[in-house]
């Protein structure tokens, strides 16, 4: 089996259907008397509703119901949630203001949710939302972060006083401005992390279908959580009870944590199914998705790190202004706290950390967890600070951060986490092999010889990933525990059906899930289906999101091979008629120790289910068993990512050059499909720190809300990778896997901002750096140092 | 996108009558007309498609000129023998217009009748000092773009054909808006025996616009040297998110010296 199991690069299953137009997504879904939905949504970032008319609309062809907040307030229904409860310094916890699925006499960003059309036609919907009469008193709207809290600005919530939702920190403070008052240098760096919007390809889409019959709802939607979304929409929003709602996860296309949320568009969806008695459909359009789908990142920060005199760090501290936007999303608040400071330490032994964080609201889109979620925010402090603090002490990049690498494993942080294991001098000496770091100078010659400026940047993450240890998040504020669940049913004949709470939208489980069963069972993987995103078929889950699924989903299913394992070999003892623990299992065969007596484990599954060999007293008829597993500690997945930039002068265009990653990501299930998330993360990267960037002018109105104003990394945007692994298993779960789909996300906006600024000789210049921000930067280099 | 009648007349003489006796807007590739259409920001009771008139397509030259039909496509020109032969630096023009599915569609003369101030074909025409000929008249290219996606078009004229003097060399250099890929600055140069013609898109406030300034430099010196002291005027420049006016106006001081090599 090693050509199919675990380590074997094989093709993934389920591109054939993908790459054939085969695949099952929402909108390819079409149920029997569908209705369509279309959102009135809100032109002003800030506003009161002062009336509502639909006379028009509700005579407008085709219209089947127009409903408001009103209605889902008369039904009872409740407002979307925030499911992580953060506690501020002082004790209170966050302070929310409510968020009704539909606007509730007042709309707070542009694209909030004022109505819902419903129509036998989606042009018919369309045409009867332009005849929806709102009138609004407009508002002045809260849109810059950095000065939301501000005396005399607008408030966005009667609830959150100063727009401040928590004011939390982590860290500690006495100790680290101890380290501070007698440290021999301090580097000091102001950084905004900009707001990205996620635009996965597929945008998300919903359809809501009630059966009067059973008193049932189903609701197919575009969900890297289904489990989650139902118990969301079941027990805090009051759709319909678990048992009677039905939430089907299809085919998805993309989601990079945007659809890990639950959004108001799905649940009205659902809703108004049964108002309608039709199902009823919703597929967003694009500039939909720019608007409606949570945003990521959008920090604003100061960040400091003491060094002694010999180089070694003494201590760190940040203070950042996270902005939530205009309502906190499902798991907003826990992004830029505890899934950011406790980062910031990196690959560096730290003593001394603290780090204060406030959340903040805006009339903006609501903010959430976007691809590494937190963790490319905490990379971003520690990379550039590492980087601007080697160039301020004359040291080189690569040397500073070896100075103060941590060696000892495992290692407590000052800031909760406690890493495992990992080797951060093998990635950085294999990465600066590969990137030929000792010729850059002969390079950065030639380029300009060229009329071009050449840089270099670095970049050492560290992620925690495999979220997460239950009790270890319960105890920060989640409200939900974080394992997965794995069921493996074994079919008469051998072939095996694993039901996963984790789900796939593009990471290729399908594949690597068949892989460990073929590791683990000797099972082909053609003879593996993998069951997902159903939760009438798969019990309970938790979902795909933060690397978890290979470290916490796969885990599950290994568990489940086990007792698979043993049953079997109850069965193939007595069928054998030899003691239970004279029986071994590898390779898919169980055998008789000390005899020449075996069975495959296709036979062994035959005689599970015809039964009659065995005393049913003593053993139960079937082969299927689950797993809930919950893991003991995150995994700390790291790396050195090295970014080679060349910039014309002329221009101020920056081309990415060269890019090396040398990668930790413990045992690798499918090394072709880690290559890819990491070449995706990268683009990602690459992304934000040269193309990407949400911006909304003072009004709140969000000018970069389609594809001609926010600009995608493409591929030609990106050099061809220079990829290569080291590998330090992770000793919490039993595969030894740590995760790999955020890495590229989490590592490349620091490495690729370090070399432009070592190419520019100065650090005043933000994310994204686009051809003009470089050429207003280029003007700013010294005139000596230009020459 | 709201309901219309489509019309697809076989004739250019069909196609005239056509717009005399409905109102509508013509289709001519329709890569801006149609999204602007489903985004409903453009709405027409009537769409007269002109994809079917197999005399406003194709690529001819006669003795020193060019004629491109107003419908051809801009994969046709920039696979065109006849315009790499001629003007090679107008096949690179179109080659590197949108993406793959914007060329196959898109048209020259869709693209100059709708003037959009960032496109490339409209610096191409007024420094060719093309002709825009229409089924009523002839058009001088420094008669025809009047302003922001206005032009000397009467609402019922229709572009048959562009006739494009051959120059000694033609280039067009094009700074690309990183998201949308149209030109942020775009600068074509065309050296002929009666002088250079300088034109810039993408840039300029009113639209395309011809760099007088430019022109008389490279007329009495044709090198990059010649453009030292030649100003880029900033203050009629567009501002937006992706370009302010002065880094505009540096990129065209840029481009242009891309262009004349």
């Amino acid at each position: 089996m090693t050509d199919q199991g675990i380590g074997a690069s094989v093709k993934r299953k389920e591109d054939i259907r993908f790459i054939t137009g085969k695949g099952q997504y929402v909108d390819d879904i079409n149920r029997q008397g569908q209705t369509y939905a279309v959102f009135v949504r809100s032109p002003h970032a800030h506003a009161a509703i002062t009336s509502i008319d639909t006379s028009a609309a509700l005579a407008s062809p085709g219209v089947v119901g127009i409903f408001t907040g009103e209605d889902l307030a008369a039904d009872k229904i409740g407002g979307l949630i925030c499911g992580w409860m953060i506690h501020s310094k002082d004790g209170t916890p966050m302070k929310a203001g409510p968020h009704p699925a539909l606007a509730q006499g007042k709309v707070r960003y542009v694209g909030d949710h004022v109505a819902v059309v419903v129509a036998e036609t989606l042009a018919q919907a369309k045409d009867a939302a332009e005849k929806v009469d709102v009138a609004y008193d407009v508002l002045p709207a809260a849109v810059d972060p950095a000065s939301t809290q501000a005396s005399g600005q607008p408030q966005v919530h009667d609830e959150a006083p100063g727009n401040t939702v928590y004011q939390w920190h982590l860290g500690d403070k006495a100790a680290v401005d101890a380290a501070f008052a007698n440290a021999a240098h301090v580097t000091k760096i102001d950084l905004v992390n900009n707001r990205l919007v996620p635009n996965a390809m597929e945008p998300r889409a919903a359809i809501g279908d009630y059966d009067a019959g059973f008193d049932t709802f189903t609701l197919w939607t575009t969900s890297q959580n289904p489990h989650v979304a139902r118990l969301v929409l079941s027990a805090f929003i009051g759709i319909a009870p678990e048992h009677k709602l039905r939430v089907i996860a299809p085919d998805v296309g993309g989601g990079f944590g945007s659809k890990i949320f639950i959004y108001a568009e799905e649940t009205v969806c659902v809703w108004a199914s049964k108002k309608v008695g039709r199902p009823v459909k919703w597929t967003a359009e694009r500039s939909e998705a720019f608007y409606a789908d949570a945003h990521g990142r959008d920090h604003v920060t100061t960040a400091e790190l003491a060094l002694d005199a010999s180089g070694k760090i003494v201590g760190l501290r940040a203070r950042t202004i996270a902005n939530l936007g205009a309502y906190l999303s499902t798991f907003a608040s826990s992004v830029p706290t505890y899934l950011y400071a406790p980062l910031l330490s990196g690959q560096y032994n730290i003593p001394a950390i603290y780090c204060e964080v406030d959340g903040v609201y805006t009339n903006t889109t609501p903010v959430d967890a976007y691809r590494g979620a937190g963790r490319p925010e905490a990379t971003f402090v520690i990379e550039r600070l590492m980087e601007v603090a080697a160039r301020e002490t004359g040291r080189d990049p690569a040397e500073f951060r070896r100075q103060n690498f941590i060696t000892q494993f495992p290692h407590q942080t000052p800031v909760i986490m406690a890493y495992d294991t990992g080797d951060y001098a093998a990635c950085l000496d294999k990465a600066l092999t590969l990137a030929d770091y000792k010729s850059f100078g002969e390079r950065k010659a030639m380029s300009a010889a060229k009329g071009k400026l050449r840089g270099i940047g670095f970049s050492a993450y560290i992620e925690a990933c495999g979220i997460a240890p239950s009790r270890a998040v319960g105890s920060l504020g989640a409200g939900v525990g974080l394992w997965e669940s794995a069921e493996i049913r074994v079919n008469p004949v051998g072939t095996i059906e694993v039901l996963t709470g984790s789900h796939s939208h593009g990471q290729g489980h399908e594949t690597t899930f068949a892989q460990v069963i073929a590791s683990k069972l000797g099972v082909p993987i053609d003879q593996v289906s993998i069951v997902h995103g159903d939760t009438d078929k798969v019990q309970m889950g938790m979902g795909t999101y933060g690397s978890r699924s290979g470290a916490v989903g796969a885990s599950a299913i290994v568990k489940a091979t086990e007792k698979i394992i043993a049953k079997g070999k109850r069965v193939a003892a007595a069928c054998m008629e030899v003691e239970e623990d004279q029986v071994d299992f590898d390779a898919g065969e169980f055998s008789a120790r000390g005899t020449n007596k075996k069975m495959t484990f296709g036979e062994v599954a035959l005689q599970a289910y015809v039964a009659h060999k065995f005393d049913p007293e003593k053993i139960e008829p079937g082969l299927k068993e689950g797993s809930f597993y919950d893991p003991k500690n995150f995994t700390f997945p790291s790396g050195v990512h090295i970014a080679e930039v060349e910039i014309d002068m002329a221009t101020g265009v920056t081309k990415v050059d060269r890019w090396t990653a040398v990668d930790d990501f413990g045992v690798l299930i499918n090394p072709m499909i880690v290559e890819g998330q990491v070449h995706g993360g990268i683009a990602q990267g690459v992304g934000q720190a040269l193309l990407e960037g949400a911006r909304y002018d003072e009004t709140g109105q969000l000018v970069t809300a389609s594809f001609m104003d926010y600009c995608m990394p493409r591929a030609a945007d990106v050099p061809s990778f220079n990829i290569e692994m080291t590998s330090t298993p992770c000793p919490s779960n039993p595969l030894g896997v740590k995760g790999c789909g955020e890495a590229g996300a989490i590592a490349a906006p620091a490495a690729m901002m370090n070399a432009i600024t070592n190419a520019l000789g100065h650090e005043d210049i933000a994310m994204p750096a686009t051809p003009q921000a470089v050429w207003r930067a280029l003007q700013k280099i010294p005139a000596k140092a230009a020459e | 996108m709201y309901a219309f009648d489509y019309h697809r007349p076989q004739s250019l003489a069909d196609a005239a009558s056509k717009l005399k006796t409905v109102s509508g807007r013509l289709l001519a590739g329709g890569q801006t007309l149609i999204p602007a259409m489903k985004l409903r920001l453009a709405q027409a009771d009537n769409v007269v498609d002109l994809g079917a008139i197999e005399d406003l397509k194709g690529v001819t030259q006669t003795g020193s000129s060019l004629r491109i039909g107003a419908m051809t496509t801009h994969a046709t020109v920039a696979e065109s023998p006849v315009v790499k032969q001629a003007i090679p630096g107008l096949a690179a023009l179109a080659a590197q217009i949108g993406d793959p599915h914007v060329r196959n569609r898109g048209t020259i003369g869709g693209s100059v009748a709708n003037n959009d101030p960032a496109v490339d074909y409209p610096a191409a025409v007024l420094a060719l000092g093309a002709t825009v000929n229409t089924n009523q008249r002839a058009i001088a290219a420094d008669d025809f773009f009047t302003g922001l996606f206005s032009t000397a078009l009467a609402d019922d004229e229709i572009i048959t054909h562009f006739d494009c003097p051959v120059p000694e060399s033609f280039a067009y250099m094009k700074f690309a808006n990183p998201a949308s890929r149209f030109a942020l600055v775009g600068v074509a140069v065309a050296r002929t025996t009666s002088g250079v013609r300088v034109a810039v898109t993408g840039a300029g406030a009113s639209g395309v616009y011809r760099l007088k300034d430019a022109e008389a430099a490279l007329g009495a010196n044709f090198s990059a040297a010649a453009l030292d002291g030649v100003k880029i005027d900033a203050s009629n420049l567009l501002s937006d998110i992706h370009a302010e006016a002065d880094y505009r106006a540096h990129l065209v001081g840029v481009m242009l010296r891309r262009a004349v090599g």
